[in-house]
């Protein structure tokens, strides 16, 4: 009996602290937003409790799993996801005119999610083997393992995916100290090619990018998202119309107000001073994961702790933008606010290797 | 060295790690930056806009249509009224397939042929997000198949509207008028008048008669619900209420069964008759024949009955009283002769012969009397009761054109008389500045000889005649004919009387007017020319025969009634008060080609007149009530 309990004090040791306050917290908020903005039904705040659970555990699994084993899960679990991409361009399912879903009989899943984590776990072991001895190539290289995913992805079409895919993989790169050249080449590449890429979005992605330089084009088609959520963060003011008590919010005027949308909720009810302090959450959480590379021992860790963090302020970023009315739409949650399992589960266990990282800095030393 | 060089790289990269890693915070912060700014924008600088767009997002203002006001006769009988009923209705912008939908509802409920080309007619002129009724006043029946149906039309709809009847029939048509629905034409208008936001509502609008006129009163106030609604537009709940203010009833001096007796005395004839009560200018009768179904019009007419209506020579749709113009012939007699003693050219007791003609000097034309050979010797009452032409002729040319029209111009002839329904005409009372502006030609004095007559380029309504005539009943008070005598406050409850309006009291005489009263009187007394009319009567009257020729009848022919083809035969007129020693109606007959004023026009007025001051009704009047009762 003693034993069991200095098992789970053990276990429960490898949690963050200040992580994990900073993340519950968050969590609360989804909660209460989540309620207000599915008018309190019962199912969608036990699914979203189910949710937090489960990610939860997991994230508490991963926060145990040392480092060094993490690391050598990357090359088989990028293998499996480009697999499993190359599966899905192949037999995939079309939900909603593109080839992203794997149905595995019993769960229907899109393998991109899985690349979310992968592509970072396999860049981190693959530039640790080579640490000391970085060179060029070892970039090229690193490039070459971003780029297959990426297209697999951006051909399914899934532009937003990618492109937060794409950010992952390339902020690893730049924090393993990819050259400036090559960054401020590839920015000057990708502008001069802005042109010709745009040739290659499709209609859907190009009236987005349209509709969010004026909205009012289409206020009834693709204009209406963003209208409706500016008008809701808007309305909400300095102090905000008060929880449950937004009329955007409350007579159906946000669309996808539990999901992609709950920021324009959280907005028009918490006001401006609730916006920052959301932001400030999610800054802090940012703050700590950098503290957490900054002190992590080993490259592989220095690497995951400060991708994800970035990654996760990467997705806050656009999700609010996007709702807010500074970017087009892309179908992207508010990271640990949006109702949604499998975000959750991903966000958590990244968290979870973050945790990882932390506490175990001793004993990686040795 | 293989040694030294990782070991150096590996502090160089950690140092490079921790140099990026404070660039990725920078860029952290940038960003947060942006967002905050942002939202500081949305949600602090442009709040107020927000919070207006959020506002109107949410709350949608429904329309109350008032009630509109009832119009009762002198008795209060109901002559307008309004009832509730089911119409179906239908959204062109909800409906996909419009031909398989009204085949649809065809199967479901009856639609006439007739009411299809009205629908057809009234989606033609109507918006996309319009609803056009396609059938009313459903039955319980309709109502439930529908309901029951619902969801597979879309765009079909049911609803409750207010409707409006005037069981009153065709006779009362042209007095009340009717409501239409509001057409381009009128929505552009109430916006020009800025009234638009108060017919939000409302689906009619007066079109003509007193509906028409009295619009502003009638119509009411529109209330508005602020509704609370959703995305969708389902409605919430209901956040603040301004209720309707009902339209203002209307009391008429116009009596119904007067108006019916009026009606019915005509017989098959058309025409027009207006009775004024020559006190107050209250109008006390308005009947124009052929009348039509003022209810036809409601909701919309089919284009067909719109046509037969409209293209009918019996012109059903034309008020005859207010704008009918005809040549006042003899009944613009007496004010002549009241001219010519007022001027002081004829004493009453003047006389002349009558050798059947007359000639001007210099002149072969001969202008003849209605009486070949003449009226013999004849005085200035003679000259009214007998309807002496060559009396009149010889008067006009001594008074001159001028002189004519500015006494003449006294009684209202050739101006407007203001009563209190839109379209009226003016007529036309020549003078030598008239021609000259209008035709840009010189007056001939062959021309003053006729209009003493009341021919030539003379035109009068029969509600000026009654107007004039009324000014000779009540000894030269100028009154406005008016319809309505009160207002009823449908909050309140109380009658406001509308007071008449005297333009002026003209200066006369007193005992030349007796002078043409009598000769009045005379057309009724034996050797008048409708002598035939006042038989019998228990009260006096007073009055003066005319006849509108209709053609031409050209030197050395006569008119002879029995050889003139029944539209080209003369309107007969007739104008008369009484009781004549205290008058209490003024009445103007015009009876389309009926011939002699004294046959045909004046036993219309005698019947009115008995109804009026006695109470008696027409005999076959009494029988058809009798039938209709049983």
């Amino acid at each position: 009996m003693p034993q069991t309990s200095s098992w789970i004090v053990r276990r429960l040791s490898h949690l963050d602290g200040i992580l994990l306050t900073l993340v519950l917290l968050l969590l609360g908020i989804s909660l209460a937003v989540v309620a207000s903005a599915s008018g309190q039904s019962p199912a969608r705040i036990s699914g979203h409790l189910v949710n937090m659970g489960l990610a939860l555990g997991l994230m508490l699994v991963m926060a145990n799993v040392p480092p060094h084993l993490l690391s050598k899960v990357g090359p088989p679990l990028y293998a499996a996801g480009l697999v499993l991409l190359i599966g899905v361009a192949l037999f995939g399912e079309v939900r909603n005119g593109s080839r992203r879903w794997m149905n595995l009989g019993i769960v229907a899943f899109q393998p991109s999610e899985l690349l979310k984590l992968a592509l970072p776990l396999m860049l981190a072991w693959y530039f640790q083997r080579n640490e000391g001895v970085l060179r060029t190539r070892h970039f090229l290289v690193g490039g070459a393992l971003l780029l297959v995913p990426f297209l697999l992805i951006l051909r399914q079409p899934d532009l937003g995916t990618a492109l937060m895919i794409g950010a992952s993989g390339f902020y690893l790169l730049f924090f393993a100290g990819l050259p400036w050249k090559v960054i401020l080449g590839g920015a000057a590449l990708g502008t001069a090619s802005l042109p010709v890429v745009w040739g290659l979005l499709h209609d859907y992605q190009q009236r987005r990018v349209l509709t969010l330089l004026d909205p009012t084009s289409d206020p009834l088609g693709d204009g209406y998202h963003i209208i409706q959520s500016t008008i809701a963060i808007g309305s909400g003011g300095l102090f905000g119309k008060g929880w449950m008590q937004g009329t955007q919010n409350q007579l159906d005027f946000i669309p996808e107000r539990t999901t992609d949308f709950i920021f324009a909720v959280f907005g028009e009810e918490f006001g401006y001073l609730g916006v920052i302090f959301l932001v400030g959450l999610y800054l802090a959480i940012v703050a700590r994961g950098l503290i957490i590379a900054a002190r992590a021992p080993t490259l592989f860790g220095r690497l995951m702790a400060a991708t994800l963090s970035l990654n996760l302020f990467t997705y806050m970023f656009v999700n609010m933008g996007m709702v807010s009315g500074i970017l087009p739409v892309v179908g992207v949650p508010l990271p640990l606010m949006s109702y949604g399992g499998t975000a959750l589960i991903t966000l958590l266990l990244g968290v979870g290797i973050l945790m990882s990282v932390a506490s175990h800095r001793q004993l990686n030393k040795t | 060295m293989t040694l030294a060089t990782p070991l150096k790289n590996l502090d160089r990269e950690l140092a490079r790690f921790q140099g990026r890693l404070k660039m990725g915070a920078a860029f952290v912060a940038l960003l947060a930056t942006t967002l905050l700014g942002r939202a500081f924008y949305l949600q602090v600088v442009q709040h107020e806009y927000y919070i207006q767009r959020a506002e109107s997002n949410r709350i949608s203002l429904v329309p109350s249509a008032p009630y509109r006001g009832l119009i009762l006769d002198s008795k209060d009988r109901i002559l307008a009224e309004n009832y509730s009923a089911y119409t179906l209705e239908l959204k062109r912008g909800h409906i996909q397939d419009l031909e398989a939908t009204l085949a649809e509802v065809g199967s479901l409920v009856e639609i006439t042929p007739g009411q299809l080309r009205r629908f057809r007619r009234l989606l033609s002129e109507s918006h996309e997000f319009e609803t056009v009724p396609l059938k009313s006043k459903l039955t319980d029946e309709e109502v439930a198949i529908l309901a029951a149906n619902r969801y597979r039309l879309p765009g079909v709809e049911v609803k409750a509207r207010l409707f409006r009847n005037y069981q009153a029939g065709p006779g009362m048509a042209h007095v009340v008028g009717f409501i239409g629905r509001i057409n381009d034409r009128d929505l552009t208008r109430l916006r020009e008048e800025g009234r638009d936001r108060n017919y939000k509502g409302s689906a009619h609008i007066g079109k003509t008669g007193l509906e028409q006129s009295y619009e502003a009163l009638l119509h009411g106030r529109t209330g508005f619900d602020q509704m609370e609604t959703e995305a969708s537009g389902r409605v919430v709940r209901m956040l603040s209420r301004i209720p309707p203010v009902p339209g203002k009833d209307l009391r008429l001096h116009l009596d119904a069964e007067l108006q019916a007796v009026a009606e019915h005395a005509f017989g098959n004839y058309r025409g027009g008759l207006v009775a004024i009560d020559p006190q107050t200018g209250g109008v006390l009768a308005l009947v124009s024949k052929p009348g039509f179904d003022p209810n036809l019009f409601v909701d919309g007419i089919d284009p067909e009955t719109w046509k037969e209506l409209n293209e009918s020579p019996a012109r059903p749709m034309v008020n005859r009283v207010l704008r009918g113009i005809y040549p006042p012939g003899s009944t613009i007699k007496p004010f002549m002769a009241l001219a010519a003693l007022e001027l002081g050219l004829r004493k009453s007791t003047d006389t002349i012969v009558d050798p059947g003609y007359f000639t001007l000097p210099n002149s072969r034309h001969q202008y003849r009397d209605w009486k070949s050979g003449g009226h013999g010797i004849v005085d200035l009452r003679k000259s009214i009761s007998q309807s002496c032409d060559v009396y009149y002729y010889q008067l006009a040319a001594d008074m001159g054109i001028d002189r004519m029209h500015n006494f003449l111009a006294q009684f209202g002839l050739g101006e407007k008389t203001g009563i209190d329904l839109d379209g009226e005409s003016p007529g036309l009372l020549p003078s030598r500045d008239w021609k000259q502006r209008r035709w840009n030609k010189p007056w001939y004095p062959g021309e003053t000889v006729i209009a003493g007559i009341g021919q030539g380029y003379n035109l009068a309504t029969p509600l000026q005649l009654a107007t004039a005539t009324a000014m000779l009943a009540n000894g030269g008070k100028r009154i406005e004919p008016r319809l309505v005598q009160a207002v009823r406050d449908p909050l309140t409850h109380v009658w406001q009387p509308l007071p008449g309006v005297v333009r002026g009291q003209m200066a006369i005489n007193p005992a030349n007017l007796e002078v043409v009263r009598q000769g009045m009187m005379d057309v009724l007394r034996p050797g008048g020319t409708a002598a035939a009319a006042a038989a019998g009567a228990p009260y006096t009257m007073a009055g003066k025969t005319g006849t509108a020729q209709v053609v031409g009848i050209k030197q050395g022919e006569r008119y002879k009634e029995d050889q003139v083809a029944m539209q080209h035969r003369d309107h007969a007129l007739f104008m008369a008060y009484a009781p004549a020693e205290n008058p209490t109606i003024a009445v103007a007959v015009m009876v389309e080609n009926g011939g002699h004023g004294g046959s045909t026009a004046a036993p219309i007025a005698r019947a009115v007149f008995d109804f009026y001051l006695t109470g008696k009704r027409p005999g076959n009047m009494k029988q058809e009530a009798k039938r209709a009762a049983n």
